[in-house]
C-alpha cells in the first residue's frame, strides 16, 4: 500500500478491482436496516413505556447522536478499513437484530429497563454511524469525490425512505417488532457476507469473516423461526390500539390504550373495560344489588381500582362510606390521578366518602372488623391459582362474616356464555358458602355476554327503584337480566374450594376454545 | 467427610443431580448453621461414667419423659382426666420432637413432620384433638368428617420436576407408555381393593392406627416380604410406578421399597382412604405438625413442662418410681419420685433409662431400627418458579435422592403467591445399614448440606443461589423407626409395649410407623394405663 500512496486525484480513475455499483446497493440496504432499528426501538419504547412523543424524540435524538459518535470514532480506524467495515456490519447485524427481543425480555424483568433501552440505542447508533464513513474511505480511491458523495448519500436517503414506508405498512402489521428486528439483523448480516466477496481484494482473511457471518446468520435465522414463540411470550401485538400508559407493578402489568372507540384498560393483557361500553358493565354490576339492599350506608368494593364501580355507587343518595380495596397502589393512583380515567369515573376516588385501601383482599377480609350493607366483588377472572383463591368457599365465608344481615354482595363471575360451567361453578360455590343467590347477566359488547352473582345471607326482594340518569338499565330491563336462555342455562358443577381449585381448571378449558 | 464436592453430591443425591448441576455449579455461601443440639446432649447417656443424681426427690403423681407427640399426647390425656401433679421433661430446647417447628421473619416452618392426612372417620384421639382446634366442620351421612377448608392443603398440592419441566402430580405421566399406564391402573385397583377390604370381624384390613386394622394373616402376611419383592411378585415392572412406590416409602418410612415391609407400603396407600374413593386431603399449617403439638401443649398448666432436662435413670423404688436427670448444659442434677412414669421416648433411649435394662438389655431392642434424616430450611427472597406446573405445596425432583421441598407459605391467607418464603427440604438416609448412615449424617458439616441443598435445588431453580438468604439444617440421628420386613407383626413390638413396675411406654415406634397418629395413640394408651393404675375412672379416648 505504501508504494501506491502516490498522487491524489488522478486524472484517470484506474481500472476498478471493486464492483462499485453493487457497493452502492449495500449502502441502500444498510441505510434501510439502520433506520429500521431506530424505528423498532422508538416504537417499542412508546409501546412499553407509553407517551410516544417523548419516547420517539429521545430515541431518535440519542440514535442520531450515537451515529455522530460512530462517525467520529471512524477516524481512529487506520488499517484494514475493509476488514473493519465487514466486522462493523456483522456487529450491527447482531446488535440491531437482537434489540427488540432483548428489550421485551428485560422489560418483563423490570429493573433498569431504560438503561438497557438507551444502551442499545447508543450501541446500534454508534455502529451504524461507523458504516458510511468507512465505506466512503473504501470507495474514495475508486470514485470521484463529487460522484462518491452524491451516490452514497442518495442511496442512504432512498434506503431511509424505504424503511420508513415498509415499517408501518408491512413490517409491523405482518411481522411484529420482534421478528422485524431479527429479520433486518439477518439482512444486515447477509450484506456483511456479501461484502466479503465485493471487497475480497481488500480483505486479509475473507474466509474467517464468512464463517462468522454464516454463524451469525444461522443464529438470527433460528431466532426468527422461534420468533413466533418469542412474540407470544413478549405479549407483543396484544393491543390493537396505541398504548398511552403502561406500568409494570409488582402485581401486574397495567396498560391503557387509546383508539377510535376511546380508551381501554388491560391488566396482564386482559381487557378490564373499554370506555365505549363500560357503563353497561358497571351499571349491571352495581345497581341490581343496590335495589335489593335495604341500606346503603356502608359499601365495600373489592378490586375495581379504576373507580368506575364507585362512580355508580355514588349515584345512590344513602351512601355514606365506600371502602375500596385494591391490591395495587399503581392502579388506584391511575384511577385517581390519570385525568382521562378520573374524568370517566367522575373523580369518584377523590370523593370524601371514599376510602382507598391498598391491601390483599383475603388479608383485608380476615382482619377487617367493618359490616357492609353492599359489597361489590370485581376481581379479574380466575385464570390462575392465585386469583382462584378469590372464588372459593373460604373467600365467601370470610366475605359473609363482614356483611350486614340484610346486606347484598355482587360478584363478577365471567361469561355464562363463553365459560358457562365456570359461571355456574361460581354460583354453586357462593350457594355452598351459605348464601341466597340471584345469578344474572348483561350484554357488554367489548366482553360479550357477561355474568354476575348476587348474594345475601337471606332472600332479598327488590326494595328500591333504580336511580335517575342511567344509560343502560331501567326497571323493565332489570327483570330480563335474571332469565337465562338455553345456551347459558345452569349446568351441574362442583364447589370451588381452596383444596380443589376446580374453577381454575374449568375456566382454562372453557376459554381455551375461544382464544 | 473426605469427599470433594462432586463426590459428595453423587453420594447423597445421585449421579443425575451431580451431572445436571455440573453445568450451573452454584457455589454461593449462604449464611446459616446446623441447629441440632439434642444429639450431643443425648449422647451423654452413652458415657461410661454414671451421671450425677440428686439426693432429694420431689414427689409428683406422674412424670412423662419426653415431650414429642407421644409424650405430649400422654400429658394431654392425663390433663383431660384432671391429673394436676404432673411433670413433663424434655431434653431438647423446645418440645415437639420430630414435629418441632421454627419461625423467622418470613414464616413459621416445620423441622420434621409437616402434615396429617385428614382422618376418614370420626372417633379416636386425633379426631378429638382436631375438634378441639375447631377444624371439624361436620360429619356426613357416611360418617366421614369434614374439615375447615383453610387447614386442608390447597391446590396446587404436588408437582414433579423432570428434565427441565415441572409436571402436575407425583406420577410422571409425561412420556408414560400404555403399559406404564396399565400398570398404574392395575396398582391403583389393587390398593383400592385393600382399602375396601374388611375381615370377618368387621375390621378394616388396613387402618389408622395400625393396631385397629385386621390381624388376619391374609394381610399381615404381607409383612414377611419387602415392597420391592411384592412388586416383583405381582409383576409390576414399570419404572414410573416403581418410582412412585419408592418415593412413598422414602417419604413416609425413610427408605426405599427394598427395605420396607410390603404391609407398611400397602398401609400407606390403603389405610388412610375412607372407602378407597381417593385421598381425603391433608391437614397442614406453615409450621407443619408444630401446630398439633402446640395444641397438645395447651393442655398443660404453667410449670408442668421443663425443657433441656436430660433424664438418665428411671428406676422402680420403694414407694414409686425414681426419675433422675441433669439439666442439659449445667449438668445440675434433679430428681423426682413419681407414682407412675410414662417413658415417651424411642426404644434405644428407653433401654438406657430404665435401670433394670441396663444390666440385662431387653431381647427386642435390636429389632427397632431408626432411619436418620436431614431437614433443611432455606429462606429465599422470592418464590421459586420453573417451567410447567406452577409452584405447589410439595415439590419433588424425579431424578434426585432428596424428597424435594415443601413451601411454608403455601397455606397463607393471601392472594399473591410471591415474595420471600421458606422451603423445607427433606433428605432421608435410607441405606440398609442404619448405623453407617447415622455415622455419615453425624460427620456431615454445614458446608456439606449447603452444597447439597444448593446443588439439588439449582437443577430445577438455577436462581436459587441468588435468592437464598439463610439456611438452617437439622440432623435427626433417629428420625423414624423403620418398618423392615417382619418387624410390624414380629413378637418384639408386642413385648416392648408392656408396662413394668409403674413404668409405661409410649412412642410412635411402638406402633411401628413414625406417624403422628401412632404417637398420639400410644401416648393416650400409656396415659390411660397410668390412670387405671392410679385408680382413676377411665372413659377411653382411643
Amino acid at each position: 500500500m505504501a508504494e501506491e500512496a502516490a498522487p491524489e486525484a488522478p486524472a484517470e480513475i484506474p481500472a476498478l478491482p471493486l464492483r462499485r455499483e453493487l457497493l452502492f446497493i449495500t449502502v441502500l440496504v444498510i441505510a434501510t436496516c439502520g433506520l429500521v432499528y431506530e424505528l423498532v426501538v422508538g416504537t417499542l419504547a412508546s409501546y412499553l413505556l407509553g407517551d410516544s412523543v417523548t419516547q420517539f424524540s429521545t430515541v431518535i435524538g440519542v440514535y442520531l447522536f450515537a451515529m455522530g459518535v460512530g462517525a467520529w470514532l471512524s477516524r481512529f480506524i487506520e488499517r484494514g478499513v475493509a476488514q473493519r467495515f465487514v466486522e462493523v456490519e456483522l456487529a450491527v447485524a447482531f446488535a440491531g437484530g437482537v434489540t427488540a427481543p432483548l428489550l421485551f425480555f428485560t422489560f418483563s424483568g423490570g429493573a433498569g429497563f431504560r438503561v438497557v433501552l438507551y444502551g442499545s440505542v447508543l450501541l446500534v447508533g454508534t455502529l451504524v454511524g461507523l458504516e458510511i464513513p468507512l465505506l466512503l474511505r473504501i470507495l474514495k480511491d475508486q470514485v470521484r469525490f463529487k460522484d462518491l458523495v452524491s451516490h452514497v448519500l442518495t442511496f442512504d436517503y432512498v434506503g431511509a425512505l424505504a424503511a420508513s414506508l415498509l415499517f408501518p405498512l408491512v413490517l409491523v402489521p405482518k411481522l411484529g417488532l420482534v421478528r422485524t428486528s431479527l429479520l433486518f439483523g439477518l439482512v444486515n448480516a447477509g450484506v456483511g457476507l456479501w461484502s466479503t466477496w465485493l471487497l475480497e481484494p481488500l480483505l486479509a482473511a475473507p474466509g474467517r469473516l464468512r464463517l462468522k457471518a454464516a454463524f451469525l446468520m444461522l443464529l438470527l435465522f433460528m431466532g426468527l423461526v422461534a420468533g413466533e414463540r418469542l412474540t407470544v411470550w413478549a405479549e407483543e401485538g396484544l393491543y390493537a390500539d396505541e398504548v398511552v400508559r403502561a406500568y409494570s407493578t409488582p402485581y401486574q402489568r397495567i396498560v391503557l390504550t387509546r383508539g377510535k372507540r376511546g380508551f381501554s384498560l388491560f391488566l396482564n393483557g386482559n381487557l378490564q373495560f373499554a370506555a365505549v361500553d363500560e357503563y353497561r358493565y358497571h351499571e349491571a354490576l352495581v345497581h341490581p344489588a343496590m335495589t335489593r339492599a335495604v341500606r346503603h350506608s356502608s359499601v365495600l368494593v373489592l378490586g375495581g381500582g379504576d373507580g368506575l364501580a364507585v362512580r355508580e355507587i355514588l349515584r345512590w343518595p344513602g351512601v355514606e362510606r365506600v371502602t375500596l380495596v385494591d391490591l395495587d397502589p399503581a392502579m388506584t393512583k391511575l384511577g385517581t390521578e390519570y385525568e382521562e380515567l378520573a374524568e370517566l369515573n367522575g373523580h369518584s376516588l377523590s370523593d370524601g366518602r371514599v376510602r382507598v385501601v391498598n391491601d390483599d383482599a383475603l388479608q383485608f377480609l380476615a382482619h377487617d372488623t367493618g359490616r357492609y350493607d353492599v359489597v361489590v366483588v370485581d376481581f379479574p377472572d380466575p385464570n390462575n391459582f392465585s386469583l382462584g383463591k378469590l372464588y372459593t368457599t373460604r373467600f365467601y365465608a370470610l366475605l359473609k362474616a363482614r356483611m350486614a344481615p340484610e346486606g347484598v354482595a355482587v360478584i363478577q363471575s365471567t361469561s355464562p356464555l363463553m365459560a358457562r360451567a365456570s359461571f355456574w361453578c361460581v354460583e354453586k360455590t357462593v350457594s355452598a358458602a351459605g348464601f341466597w343467590t340471584a345469578p344474572y347477566h348483561a350484554l357488554v359488547p367489548s366482553f360479550g355476554e357477561w355474568g354476575y352473582v348476587m348474594a345475601s345471607p337471606s332472600p332479598r326482594p327488590r326494595v328500591h327503584p333504580l336511580p335517575q340518569g342511567l344509560k343502560f338499565l331501567d326497571d323493565a330491563t332489570l327483570d330480563t337480566l335474571e332469565s337465562f336462555p338455553a345456551d347459558m342455562a345452569r349446568v351441574p358443577s362442583e364447589v370451588n374450594r381452596l383444596n380443589n381449585q376446580v374453577l381454575v381448571r374449568t375456566y382454562e378449558e372453557e376459554w381455551r376454545r375461544w382464544n | 467427610m473426605e469427599l470433594n464436592r462432586r463426590e459428595l453430591i453423587t453420594a447423597f443425591l445421585g449421579a443425575a443431580v451431580a451431572g445436571a448441576c455440573q453445568r450451573s455449579a452454584p457455589r454461593a455461601r449462604i449464611p446459616g448453621t446446623l441447629v441440632d443440639r439434642a444429639a450431643e446432649w443425648g449422647h451423654a447417656l452413652r458415657g461410661a461414667a454414671p451421671l450425677p443424681r440428686s439426693a432429694a426427690l420431689q414427689p409428683v403423681d406422674v412424670a412423662v419423659v419426653g415431650a414429642g407427640p407421644a409424650g405430649l399426647s400422654a400429658a394431654w390425656r392425663l390433663r383431660g382426666a384432671g391429673v394436676s401433679s404432673l411433670a413433663v421433661l424434655e431434653v431438647d430446647e423446645a418440645p415437639g420432637g420430630t414435629s418441632r417447628s421454627g419461625r423467622n421473619a418470613v414464616s413459621a416452618f416445620p423441622w420434621g413432620a409437616h402434615y396429617l392426612p385428614a382422618p376418614n372417620r370420626d372417633g379416636g384421639p386425633v379426631m378429638r384433638l382436631l375438634r378441639g382446634m375447631g377444624l371439624v366442620t361436620g360429619v356426613d351421612e357416611k360418617g366421614r368428617p369434614h374439615f375447615a377448608e383453610q387447614a386442608l392443603v390447597r391446590e396446587p398440592d404436588e408437582r414433579l420436576f423432570y428434565r427441565g419441566h415441572w409436571y402436575d402430580g407425583l406420577y410422571l405421566r409425561a412420556g408414560a407408555s400404555p403399559e406404564d399406564l396399565d400398570e398404574l391402573r392395575r396398582f391403583e385397583a389393587a390398593m383400592q381393593s385393600y382399602a375396601q377390604a374388611h375381615d370377618g370381624r368387621g375390621r378394616k384390613a388396613f387402618d389408622v392406627p395400625l393396631e385397629r386394622g385386621s390381624d388376619d394373616a391374609e394381610w399381615t402376611g404381607l409383612d414377611r416380604l419387602s415392597m420391592a419383592e411384592w412388586m416383583e411378585r405381582e409383576g409390576y415392572r414399570s419404572p414410573r410406578l416403581r418410582w412412585v412406590v419408592d418415593y412413598a416409602c422414602r417419604d413416609d418410612f425413610g427408605a426405599d421399597a427394598s427395605a420396607i415391609s410390603a404391609y407398611a407400603a400397602t398401609w400407606y396407600f390403603a389405610a388412610r382412604h375412607g372407602d378407597g374413593v381417593g385421598s381425603d386431603g391433608y391437614l397442614t399449617w406453615p409450621e407443619g405438625n408444630g401446630r398439633l403439638v402446640a395444641e397438645l401443649q395447651r393442655a398443660l398448666a404453667p410449670g408442668q413442662l421443663s425443657t433441656q432436662r436430660l433424664v438418665h435413670t428411671v428406676e422402680p423404688v420403694e414407694g414409686g418410681v425414681a426419675v433422675h436427670g441433669v439439666e442439659a448444659g449445667t449438668q445440675a442434677p434433679f430428681g423426682l419420685l413419681a407414682r407412675r412414669v410414662v417413658v415417651a421416648a424411642p426404644r434405644f433411649v428407653a433401654a438406657r433409662l430404665y435401670a433394670p435394662w441396663r444390666s440385662a438389655p431387653p431381647p427386642w431392642l435390636s429389632a427397632f431400627q431408626y432411619t436418620p434424616w436431614a431437614v433443611a430450611n432455606l429462606t429465599v427472597s422470592e418464590h421459586p418458579g420453573g417451567r410447567g406446573a406452577p409452584l405447589a405445596w410439595d415439590n419433588v425432583l424425579y431424578e434426585s435422592q432428596s424428597l424435594g421441598y415443601v413451601v411454608a407459605t403455601h397455606q397463607r391467607e393471601r392472594v399473591q403467591d410471591s415474595g420471600p418464603t421458606v422451603l423445607t427440604w427433606y433428605y432421608p438416609l435410607g441405606g440398609a445399614d442404619v448405623k453407617a448412615e447415622r455415622g455419615r449424617l453425624l460427620s456431615s458439616t454445614y458446608e456439606d448440606w449447603e452444597a447439597l441443598v444448593l446443588a439439588d435445588l439449582s437443577v430445577a431453580h438455577p436462581e436459587i443461589a441468588r435468592t437464598a438468604q439463610r439456611l438452617e439444617v437439622m440432623r435427626w440421628g433417629h428420625a423414624m423407626v423403620r418398618p423392615r420386613p417382619g418387624f410390624l407383626f414380629g413378637p418384639e413390638r408386642a413385648a416392648a409395649v408392656l408396662p413394668r413396675d409403674g413404668v409405661h411406654f409410649a412412642h410412635s415406634d411402638l406402633g411401628g410407623l413414625a406417624l403422628f397418629e401412632e404417637a398420639c395413640h400410644h401416648g393416650v394408651r400409656a396415659a390411660e394405663e397410668v390412670l387405671a393404675g392410679l385408680g382413676r375412672p377411665v372413659d377411653s379416648w382411643l
